[in-house]
């Protein structure tokens, strides 16, 4: 038993504790200088990010547990807290041009982020339901206040409350589930729940905590059925925040899903098993099939999401160590995807403003032929066609499936790509067979970068795949 | 034996010509030139490296030869590539008829030269590294990336219904494909590598190889096409432009074939055997039903794509007699196939140039104006019908040989698709070709070209050469075809034994 007078070591939180320090110098340079510094905030809320993912994250933090068990950092933490900075690095980024013409300067934006990434941060290093709770609440009011950060848009305040209300309701469930799953096992940390689960088998109160515990989760990864709130959220926030929220936050959820599971429920894997199984077909099947018909295009990458989330999970209803190996992986070419996809949205602007409709990218192959390129590859790479990242992404989470034995989830998975890969055709077919509209403005260097960043990623994948596969293989091992 | 890696030379060259066509500004005139100009010395170049590559082969060894390995994806999974005696003559066929497609889009393609030849090489890399590959998952790679260039070549540069036809093409192949992946993991987990020199020793277990087959199948059948799978090619063939119908019916439909051959047969013998019957059923469906439907056509290449459907289906029936005329016919049909339906489309194209439309009845009395090409399409007509002498006849009679030894009954139904097909093509011939010249606008029609009988002349030449020489491409294939007909009877015959000694114990 440990003294709780005495100061937890602090070295594994560093990058948190940090961050979140920086966060609020920030928001004291930004109360203090007004709108006007916030180009100075958004630029020294990157160069934070970076200096995290850089120097303090590999030299400064200590692998190992504290506070008394409640926070750990292993190697698959740390796989995704770099993952969750690159996406928020990014995010910040990609709102530079916004910002200037939509007049979004708003300092709280980078502030905000830095929040949600610190809480994005605890949620992967939970390990135990309090913390988890914690980060998981720290980083959904942020999203939830930058979501509505627009307060004149009509559409951004009711895609802020509509996540908002829908949101706390999921966060009372998963609370629900933990007291649930405490009251019948009298533990709060997952190596415990394991041990207990071990020891003396789950009673109905405890799976029952358990399937709440996954509902409330789901939610945040936008998996069917509870995935209502991701179209008109997406298509309501401020694009810039969009991107942020298809990206990073994805990726702490996952992560946060898989630890809990994992970690905490592995003795009863075939009890949560079925209910991934499930998940993992409707969300594939509802963002394969819902998607075809629309015709905005932040409304169709939050159903392409949606979908996404399905085949991730198809990897974590493997249940074992190929499986997460999976998750990971997926979500590492999810992200890179993304975030490539959200700077070519970002770049559909006329004179007259933004449009985000699919039918404005017509001919885009003749206006602009390298956005266009990048772009249909980025969607071969969505539908999961070789030889860019998204397919290889699909081989770990299938093949996973199938070394399980989960033959009809693979099946039903490959099937439901192919329909998938109808609507990502769309999207090439406007910008290559279609009669060319009026050209837009310049692409902006910022996301000239991220663009080219994330394409050389998905193109040139397959030259040298192995580090990013030994990273994950290594990231999921620390689990098991 | 060398040390230098030809596989990967001869595989990724048209990249490198990629490269080059990305440097050069082409907006003008002189820009597309240059573009044309790299586009076929690169595909040229390619071919003489092919050439070396069957120079250097080794006719005596049955097993890969040019072997490359070197780590990839970690673990099993590497990147390697190999050739045999039934690859081998693909790589050199899809390197020799890529310089033919650059030169039939000289001046049809005249709308954003610099994607389409990009899109072609791009797409040569692909369907070269396809027969290259000795590994599964690289296999793979290369056989669904093609769906990408042939996707854009369609839906681009294609004609009025070239966005259904192309999304048509690429869903229909990647249903197929998918299927196949699935399969290609269980195999991973079963035994452990995807490397297709150790699978084709493998034994998978008889249940296994039956979903295995099925998953193979569903992917093959749709690239081959067999009826009743076949309705995505007449589509992609009316629309496709005349190169990118060339490397379709060359090349593309040969994957199936391919696939058949070095996955189906060799790594699930016992379930190939099972399913044998259902094959030739659906090969002779193919034969008769497509050539009745050609009959029926009013399209030049709607035509030609329905009796490719039907040759394709000798190749199918061939290949599942597992015996050495039946296999032997399949491989030679589908290189001779290659290269006459190839030539018909850029027959087809040769016109199509000069009138703007496919229809038959467009035609007639071509005869007065063009005589040589009246004579060409001609040798590539009979070769298509495949009367003796030509390339055509060879790989049908071996078929048909093949299957009268496995079934009589499959070899008397798919003996009638020759009749028919000597029907459907010279009623083709007679209202195109012959008859009188009515029609105003034909009259003006000129003869071939300097560049279309550059073209053209070549073809003729294999297709008569192979017509009465196809020892020069069997002599190629027979160590690889004995050894794969050995290994299937010694799978079978072992699975014989282990149902006899099981049988007692009932």
């Amino acid at each position: 038993m440990s003294d709780v007078t005495q100061m937890p070591d602090l070295l594994p939180a560093l990058p948190e504790i940090f961050l979140a320090l920086s966060a609020m110098v920030l928001l004291m340079v930004g109360v203090f200088g007004g709108n006007r510094v916030s180009p100075l905030v958004n630029g020294m809320a990157m160069g934070l990010i970076a200096a995290t993912a850089l120097f303090v994250l590999p030299f400064g933090a200590q692998q190992g547990e504290t506070f008394n068990g409640a926070f750990i950092l292993d190697g698959y933490a740390y796989y995704l807290k770099l993952l969750i900075l690159i996406g928020s690095f990014f995010a910040i980024a990609m709102s530079w041009a916004y910002a200037k013409s939509q007049a979004f300067d708003k300092f709280e934006y980078p502030v905000l982020i830095l929040l949600a990434t610190v809480g994005m941060m605890l949620m992967v290093s939970a390990n135990d339901m309090i913390a988890l709770y914690l980060g998981l609440e720290l980083q959904s009011f942020a999203l939830y206040v930058i979501t509505s950060i627009n307060r004149d848009s009509v559409r951004s305040t009711e895609s802020g409350l509509k996540y908002f209300v829908l949101g706390s309701l999921s966060s009372g469930m998963l609370l629900y589930g933990m007291s649930l799953v405490y009251g019948f096992s009298g533990q709060v940390g997952f190596p415990q729940i394991a041990e207990h689960l071990a020891h003396s088998g789950a009673s109905l109160g405890l799976i029952i905590g358990l399937v709440f515990m996954l509902a409330g989760i789901a939610f945040k990864i936008s998996a069917v059925p509870f995935h209502m709130w991701t179209p008109d959220v997406y298509e309501g926030a401020p694009t810039p925040v969009t991107a942020f929220l298809a990206a990073a936050p994805k990726v702490a959820a996952m992560g946060m899903l898989i630890r809990v599971v994992i970690d905490a429920f592995q003795p009863v894997t075939s009890d949560w098993q079925q209910v991934i199984v499930f998940v993992a077909i409707a969300s594939m099947a509802l963002g394969a099939f819902a998607a075809i018909g629309q015709t905005n295009i932040k409304r169709l990458m939050a159903y392409s999401s949606i979908g996404h989330m399905g085949y991730a999970l198809v990897g974590l209803a493997a249940g074992n160590e190929i499986g997460v190996q999976g998750v990971l992986f997926y979500m590492t070419a999810y992200l890179a995807m993304t975030l490539g996809v959200f700077a070519c949205i970002l770049a559909m602007r006329r004179k007259e403003g933004m449009v985000e409709e699919i039918d404005e990218l017509a001919g885009l192959s003749r206006t602009n032929p390298m956005m266009a390129i990048l772009l249909a590859i980025l969607m071969w790479s969505l539908a999961g066609i070789p030889p860019f990242i998204g397919f290889f992404a699909k081989w770990y989470v299938f093949s996973a499936a199938v070394e399980a034995g989960l033959y009809p989830l693979a099946i039903i998975g490959v099937v439901l790509s192919v329909v998938g890969a109808y609507y990502y055709l769309r999207i090439i077919k406007v910008m290559y067979f279609d009669e060319p509209k009026e050209a837009f403005e310049k692409m902006p260097v910022e996301l000239r970068v991220v663009l080219g960043l994330s394409s050389v990623f998905v193109i040139f994948f397959w030259l040298m795949p192995g580090i990013f596969v030994e990273g994950t293989l290594a990231a999921a091992g620390a689990l098991f | 034996m060398i040390d230098w890696p030809i596989l990967s030379t001869v595989t990724f060259l048209p990249l490198v010509g990629v490269l080059f066509i990305l440097l050069v500004p082409g907006d003008d005139e002189g820009g597309k030139l240059n573009i044309r100009r790299v586009a076929l010395v690169t595909t040229v170049f390619t071919f003489a490296v092919s050439l070396f590559l069957w120079g250097w082969f080794d006719y005596n060894n049955p097993g890969f030869q040019f072997v490359e390995d070197s780590d990839w994806l970690g673990g099993a999974i590497s990147y390697r590539m190999g050739v045999d005696g039934i690859s081998i003559l693909f790589v050199v066929l899809s390197a020799f008829l890529m310089p033919f497609c650059i030169l039939a889009s000289w001046e049809s393609v005249q709308k954003r030269v610099k994607e389409y030849m990009i899109a072609f090489l791009v797409l040569e890399t692909l369907m070269i590294g396809v027969f290259c590959a000795q590994d599964l998952l690289v296999f793979y790679v290369f056989f669904e990336a093609g769906l990408i260039p042939m996707f854009l070549i369609i839906g681009v540069w294609g004609g009025a219904r070239r966005v259904y036809a192309s999304y048509k093409f690429f869903l229909y192949t990647l249903l197929g494909s998918v299927l196949m992946l699935i399969a290609i993991m269980a195999m991973y987990w079963d035994a452990g590598t995807t490397n297709i020199a150790v699978l084709l020793e493998h034994d998978f277990p008889a249940g296994m190889q039956t979903w295995l087959w099925i998953a193979f199948f569903a992917s093959f059948a749709v690239k081959m096409p067999m009826w009743p799978v076949h309705t995505w090619l007449p589509d992609a063939h009316v629309e496709a432009p005349t190169a990118g119908s060339v490397i379709l019916a060359g090349i593309l439909l040969k994957l199936g074939g391919y696939g058949f051959l070095r996955f189906s047969l060799p790594m699930f013998p016992i379930a190939s055997d099972m399913f044998a019957p259902m094959v030739f059923t659906l090969s002779v469906v193919a034969i008769i039903y497509t050539s009745l439907v050609a009959l029926a056509q009013q399209d030049i290449k709607k035509l030609i794509a329905y009796s490719s459907v039907a040759h394709m289906g000798y190749v199918t029936m061939g290949l599942f007699t597992m015996n050495e005329q039946g296999l032997q016919g399949g491989i030679f049909q589908m290189l001779s196939h290659g290269i006459v339906s190839g030539a018909l489309f850029l027959c087809v194209g040769v016109i199509y140039d000069r009138m703007h439309t496919r229809e038959i009845s467009a035609y007639g009395g071509l005869v007065t104006r063009m005589p040589k090409y009246a004579v060409a399409f001609l040798i590539f007509t009979m070769a298509n019908v495949g009367l003796p002498g030509t390339s055509g006849f060879v790989g049908e009679i071996l078929t048909l040989m093949g299957a009268y030894q496995a079934n009589s009954w499959v070899a008397l139904f798919a003996t009638t698709g020759v009749i028919l097909s000597a029907a459907y093509a010279l009623f083709l011939y007679r209202r195109v070709v012959f008859g009188p010249l009515e029609k105003e606008s034909l009259k003006g029609m000129l003869d071939l070209n300097l560049r279309e009988k550059v073209i053209l002349v070549p073809m003729i030449v294999l297709t008569i050469f192979f017509g009465f020489y196809p020892m020069a491409i069997m002599d190629v294939t027979q160590g690889a075809v004995d050894n794969l007909i050995q290994n299937y009877q010694a799978a079978l015959d072992a699975a014989g034994q282990i149902q006899h000694a099981a049988a007692p114990a009932h």
